[in-house]
């Protein structure tokens, strides 16, 4: 069959390195000896935890509470004892509190997770269905890991949810987390989505998947075929494709206007994982203890999907995939366009940990030459799918020229990579704007970044 | 773990790179500029090959010099003196002498580039300042044309079509045939359409180049033409010549289109597709000269900076123009 495959203006092919792992089907990791709960898993403030070294706890059991509105609880995700609380890094180099749990390996549940009679499930309204979600402490598990229920609040003034968008594109080289989950749980998914569409009073929802997985498209076009509300489209294969505001212009034609949420025009957009998360939290009552992880990188001598407990230190994941090959220089949390290179192996998988990838001295993403000149080739220009111009503004940082930096809308930049990716010069474009962005913004208001920009 | 002993290396994102390098892009358009270089050889012989030798020599020497003098990073290695040196020598007339051939492979380079501040920071098209030059200090050398290989003209001298529609010599010209191929009087690189048309479209298709410059250039030539040609009566075929001959194909494909002076933004490229039409044909009709793609590009090449400055795009969400809604 042929398809419109659907997109947005800009952006940049990318080698994609998914081959390794899509058709691996998801295996589950062990259950870690020990469990690291970090207290700060989600944009917004740290949760606070609410157990105490020595504590008995069991799998499921809230151990932090969120404070403030823009904030989750956590769970544990094993059941054991309370050995340590303390600081610790997260993948993105920050020391987070983290709650130490010793597996006991009964894997007893506080309440096992049971499917809840149809008719309640069917009686729920939209308020209950969002108190299910911020109970079970979904978040945002595209890796921008907003806590879900905030962007479920009614809308003020008169702003409607017209679509809601389920996010099915991840568009980072190696990571097939969600991919295999479409293939493994489309049901869910797409349960998800009609509680997601029911909570917001919605009519339409689109569950977009890019071409180089037409099976799980093919796949949720049948499951979808009697469902009137739901559309299942594919988008070309392009990065940055799975990002919020191009999916939103390649299936709407809408943009978002700069700073702006999807809300302003009328739309809603969630990841897949987050959609199959909000189907256990209303059907099941299940909280988010685990997550698929993918295990990658030309390091690991066998890629893996994982399904993995949250709280699990990467080094436990790598060494159950079967080892690394050679000697270990460097590991990406999340794909190589936008994760978070990490400086120690014992850190622990979060909810928005899509992948881990693992590079030996032979990987040519270290390969790092040194930058040559501009030669205005304009690739940059032609590639950034916010149309800036990666260019001039990297020619404005390097001058500090602030005020030109600002005209020319640095603070539209999402950091996508895409500009220093096609670089012939090789130029670290990312890394100029990145910091005129921060002197630029920390000037402009009260020094708070924007987390929406993020 | 056991297999980390030194501390692991951390950068900021992105950690991906595409591995096009300006390295690989200089092959590229070398690979391009393979088939007008060759019919150049074929129509002119192998002086044609010698003055190419001559000048992409100068060019390198003066690169490496300059670099050296100035105590700057030897750049010879990303292959855009080569280039300089090669374009240069498509658009010089094959019976040039050689030293004048070298000579101009240094000033392209040394004027041209170097005294900017090397790759990058130039303002002008650094082959076509060697022309410039090259035709300012040695006019007669620069406009002495030889006979093409199988010409049915027993001089060696001899107009080229430029020239003879300069002085309305419509029916003298060559035959279409004899022009697509490149079988006519004019510069080492300049004189093959369907050469330069095929490493052209093949920049376009590596997207080397943009297709804007070189549409926007040859759309408003054949437009102007076709108006004077139609005012002053020399038929149909007047915006064809106009077109295939002189430097305008080399110059829209291979000289318009160089990264670095021309304008990065879509809508600069038209513009400065525009320009460069109205410019080129206010110097073939109404100038002293016979050809004006030179002096066109280089003439627009100052205005680079303020196209970009005025054609700065909408960005994503930005006012002006809404996205359609669904
Ligand atoms: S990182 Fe910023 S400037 Fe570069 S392409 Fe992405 S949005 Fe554009
Ligand atoms: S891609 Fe690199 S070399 Fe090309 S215009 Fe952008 S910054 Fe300059």
């Amino acid at each position: 069959m042929k398809y419109e495959r659907k997109t947005f203006p800009g952006g940049t092919h990318i080698i994609d390195y998914k081959g390794f792992t899509n058709s691996l089907e998801t295996v589950a990791a062990e259950a870690p000896a020990r469990a690291y709960i970090p207290m700060s898993m989600h944009i917004g403030a740290p949760s606070r935890p609410l157990v105490e070294i020595g504590e008995e706890v069991k799998m499921g059991q809230k151990v932090a509470e969120s404070q403030g509105f823009v904030s989750v609880p956590a769970h544990a995700s094993v059941s054991g004892k309370v050995v340590a609380i303390h600081r610790m890094p997260i993948p993105n180099g920050r020391m987070v509190d983290t709650v130490v749990i010793e597996n006991d390996f009964r894997d007893e549940w506080l309440t096992p997770p049971r499917a809840l009679p149809k008719s309640d499930v069917e009686a729920m309204d939209g308020a209950a269905i969002q108190a299910k979600v911020l109970a079970a402490g979904v978040v945002g598990m595209g890796g921008a890991t907003f806590p879900s229920h905030v962007k479920y609040v009614t809308p003020q003034d008169g702003k409607k949810v017209e679509i809601i968008i389920l996010n099915g594109i991840e568009c980072e080289p190696f990571l097939t987390a969600d991919h295999r989950l479409m293939l493994e749980q489309p049901e869910k998914i797409i349960a998800g989505l009609k509680y997601l569409l029911r909570m917001m009073n919605c009519q339409r929802g689109v569950i977009a998947i890019e071409e180089n997985k037409m099976d799980a498209f093919e796949l949720m076009i049948k499951l979808t075929e009697n469902e009137p509300q739901i559309e299942t489209v594919v988008c070309m294969e392009k990065y940055p494709q799975g990002s919020e505001k191009q999916l939103i212009n390649a299936i709407t034609g809408r943009e978002v206007p700069p700073g702006g949420l999807p809300i302003e025009v009328g739309v809603l957009v969630n990841n897949v994982a987050t959609a199959a998360a909000i189907a256990d939290a209303v059907e099941w009552e299940r909280p988010l203890i685990d997550r698929i992880v993918t295990l990658n990188g030309n390091a690991i001598k066998k890629p893996m999907n994982f399904r993995v407990r949250i709280g699990t230190l990467y080094e436990d994941l790598i060494a159950q995939s079967g080892g690394v090959i050679g000697e270990t220089v460097k590991i990406i949390s999340g794909g190589p366009m936008m994760g978070f290179a990490v400086y120690s192996t014992a850190i622990p998988v979060m909810k928005g940990t899509s992948g881990i990838l693992v590079f030996n001295e032979e990987s040519h993403v270290l390969k790092r030459e040194t930058e040559g000149p501009c030669v205005r080739c304009a690739r940059c220009v032609d590639a950034c799918p916010m149309r800036l111009e990666p260019t001039t503004l990297m020619k404005a940082a390097k001058k500090s020229d602030w005020a030109r930096a600002k005209e020319y809308d640095i603070t539209s930049c999402m950091e996508c990579g895409s500009c220093s990716y096609v670089c012939p010069s090789l130029i670290p474009l990312v890394q100029y704007i990145r910091l005129a962005k921060q002197y630029v913004m920390s000037k402009d208001g009260n020094g708070a970044v924007n987390p929406f920009l993020m | 773990m056991e297999n980390i002993t030194k501390p692991l290396i951390l950068s900021s994102s992105p950690h991906f790179h595409s591995r096009y390098t300006t390295e690989q892009a200089m092959k590229e358009v070398a690979l391009a500029c393979l088939p007008a270089a060759a019919a150049g050889i074929w129509f002119f012989g192998l002086q044609a090959l010698f003055v190419m030798i001559l000048c992409i020599a100068g060019a390198l020497a003066a690169e490496y010099l300059c670099r050296r003098i100035m105590s700057k990073p030897v750049t010879l290695k990303d292959g855009s003196a080569i280039i300089t040196g090669l374009l240069l020598a498509l658009c010089l007339p094959p019976a040039v002498p050689l030293w004048i051939a070298f000579l101009g492979g240094a000033f392209a380079i040394i004027i041209g580039k170097q005294v900017f501040g090397g790759l990058g920071q130039n303002i002008f098209n650094p082959a076509h300042i060697g022309r410039a030059l090259l035709v300012a200090s040695f006019p007669v050398q620069m406009t002495t044309w030889s006979a093409a290989r199988g010409m049915a003209v027993d001089a060696t001298t001899m107009a080229t079509p430029m020239a003879l529609m300069k002085t309305g010599a419509m029916s003298q010209l060559p035959s279409l045939g004899q022009v697509i191929i490149g079988q006519v009087g004019g510069c080492i690189g300049e004189t093959s359409v369907i050469a330069i048309l095929l490493g052209g479209l093949f920049l376009i298709f590596r997207r080397h180049v943009d297709w804007r410059i070189p549409t926007a250039y040859l759309g408003t030539v054949l437009v102007l033409t076709t108006v004077f040609g139609t005012v002053k009566g020399y038929g149909m075929m007047y915006p064809v010549y106009q077109l295939s001959s002189g430097g305008l194909m080399l110059g829209a494909f291979f000289m318009a289109t160089d990264w670095v002076t021309s304008p990065v933004t879509k809508k600069g490229r038209l513009v400065f597709g525009l320009g460069l039409g109205i410019l080129t044909c206010l110097i073939r009709f109404f100038g002293g000269l016979a050809e004006g793609v030179c002096y066109s590009i280089l003439l627009m090449n100052i205005l680079t900076p303020m196209i970009d400055r005025y054609t700065k795009g909408r960005i994503y969400g930005g006012s002006g123009k809404e996205g359609k809604p669904a």
